[in-house]
């Protein structure tokens, strides 16, 4: 049997890729005109709404600057290294909305399409894996900038990603006991059965959710950006859309958190107290995409609220929080499920 | 050491509570507050829809007066343009012909008369020099441009309109000032 390929699936995960990544642009395009208006809102002003109909053009506009910039590359730079940091960023931060179920199947064409890219069988450890690579994106710009503030920015800004990292593996490992698959789709599948994750996971929520604001360099975390006004900061060298990569790397990051977040605790495309089955499937899917975009901007909100309240972590008390309160509490936190699990069996 | 003052204030170094160096109910609480922020009234004014109102003695652009047969005021005597702290003005006199009555009050008249608006600093100096009312500060801004030279404005532009031909256009470029007779 010679390789037979079945041309219907490789259109249809084409397709669903492009789909996937042209909504996750377009989405982290706006949330920068949602944290603008947002940021407004909370400080008793109006955001920008000069920019086409309620400002709505506005991301064009930035969008549009960063292109007409004029490109710097420093004489004594690493080139390849200077241009691959930004793209490495962009990449990881893409990566990972490839397993993330988006939505229950839809029947198009006879065929039943399921509105993942990918469902590997080891999730969750994946995400994790890409975003470890994240770190190389923002170390190799720091280090190709061949200047000692952009290094420290860097330096920090990796040390900070890698020390929340522990926590969040180790809450996650929590997660993992009570649901015993790493699958997303089966994580879902479960939730739509069952009580949502969050029941039965409180503390690990929070410990993820501080180490999401952490891993996405989000206040009160963002020292690696607070260092653009104090020093330098990974990006100082950065000019054009070099540097619009690596802002715009942040909010995709912000999204997908926001997503994975939605998936792991909130029941991903599940409508709390409503029965998809009494419907037909692709009106059940369309729904559950809105009821997870639903959570998903209910979650971008609250980085967004969170980044307007508190001030930055100073470094120490930054590691101190990640390294002594963190990762006690989430070893304890796996404990008392493991505990809890014997126990209720 | 005694304080040298009695209002000196103690700062307590007590070390944080167990929920205080929990930080989360401190972070809920302003959390809440900013929250309450989302409700509250906004003080921006959306311009140019609407406008904040000027004082009545708000210094703008400024006007070349006539009186109410629409003779021009001014008779270049250059007391604004002494008077002016950053010479923005300049100003060349003419004779007034037997045909030109209705047009200037007096026989000397100003025939060219500039002011540099990137120099000139509002301050007012020539409207309360000027003996003849013939020049005042209204509430206009003067308008963004793209070119130097297009800020240097000829008398044509600051001429208030004629009360005859134009009798809305001059009442609403008066605002609200009296139109005070001259000395002579």
């Amino acid at each position: 049997m010679l390789l037979a390929i079945d041309l219907g699936l490789v259109i249809e995960k084409l397709i669903l890729i492009v789909v996937v990544i042209s909504a996750s642009l377009v989405i982290a395009m706006y949330t920068t005109f949602a944290e603008r208006k947002v940021a407004a809102i909370l400080q008793d002003r109006r955001g920008p709404n000069r920019a086409g109909p309620f400002g709505l053009l506005q991301p064009l506009a930035d969008g549009l600057k960063l292109f007409f910039k004029e490109e710097i590359i420093p004489d004594f730079s690493n080139k390849f290294l200077f241009i691959l940091g930004p793209a490495l960023a962009m990449l990881t931060a893409m990566m990972t909305s490839a397993i993330i179920p988006w939505g229950d199947k839809v029947e198009l064409f006879g065929r039943e399409i399921s509105l993942q890219i990918t469902d590997v069988n080891v999730g969750i450890l994946y995400v994790f894996g890409v975003v470890s690579l994240g770190v190389y994106g923002i170390m190799i710009g720091s280090w190709a900038s061949n200047n000692k503030f952009s290094l420290m920015g860097g330096l920090r800004a990796a040390s900070q990603i890698i020390s929340y990292e522990l926590a969040m593996g180790i809450s996650i490992i929590a997660l993992l006991m009570v649901t015993g698959t790493l699958s997303l789709k089966e994580m879902v599948v479960q939730q739509q059965a069952g009580y949502w994750n969050i029941v039965k996971q409180p503390l690990g929520f929070l410990i993820f959710l501080i180490c999401a604001f952490a891993e996405c360099n989000r206040t009160p975390f963002d020292l690696p950006e607070a260092e653009n006004e104090l020093i330098g900061g990974y990006h100082t060298e950065y000019s054009s859309m070099k540097l619009g990569f690596f802002l715009f790397a942040e909010y995709i990051n912000m999204f997908v958190s926001s997503v994975i977040m939605a998936t792991l605790f909130f029941g991903g495309y599940d409508i709390p107290f409503f029965n998809e089955a009494t419907l037909s499937p692709n009106i059940a899917a369309i729904l559950g995409i809105v009821a997870l975009m639903a959570k998903v901007v209910f979650f971008i909100f609250l980085f967004m609220w969170v980044r307007w309240t508190i001030p930055r972590f100073r470094y120490d008390q930054l590691m101190h929080l990640g390294w002594r309160i963190l990762i006690p509490l989430a070893l304890f936190n796996m404990l008392a499920t493991g505990a809890s699990i014997l126990y209720f069996q | 050491m005694q304080a040298l003052t009695s209002k000196a204030k103690q700062v307590s170094r007590k070390p944080m509570s167990f929920t205080e160096r929990m930080y989360l109910p401190a972070i809920f609480k302003g959390m809440m507050i900013t929250f309450s922020h989302i409700f509250k009234k906004k003080p921006t004014i959306n311009y140019p829809e609407k406008q904040r109102p000027f004082s009545p003695v708000f210094r703008g652009m400024q006007i070349l007066n006539r009186d109410e047969e629409g003779r021009e005021n001014c008779t270049a005597c250059g007391l604004c343009a002494v008077a002016c702290p950053a010479e923005a003005i300049t100003m060349e006199a003419a004779e007034r012909q037997p045909g030109e009555e209705n047009l200037y009050r007096e026989e000397k008249y100003a025939a060219k008369y500039e002011i540099n608006m990137l120099r000139c600093i509002f301050c007012g100096l020539c409207e309360e020099a000027c003996p003849k009312d013939a020049i005042y500060l209204s509430e206009t801004f003067a308008p963004a441009d793209y070119q130097r030279k297009q800020f240097v404005y000829a008398k044509n532009e600051l001429l208030i309109p004629h009360p005859k031909e134009n009798p809305e256009a001059y009442k609403k470029a008066l605002g609200n000032r009296s139109n005070k007779s001259t000395v002579n």
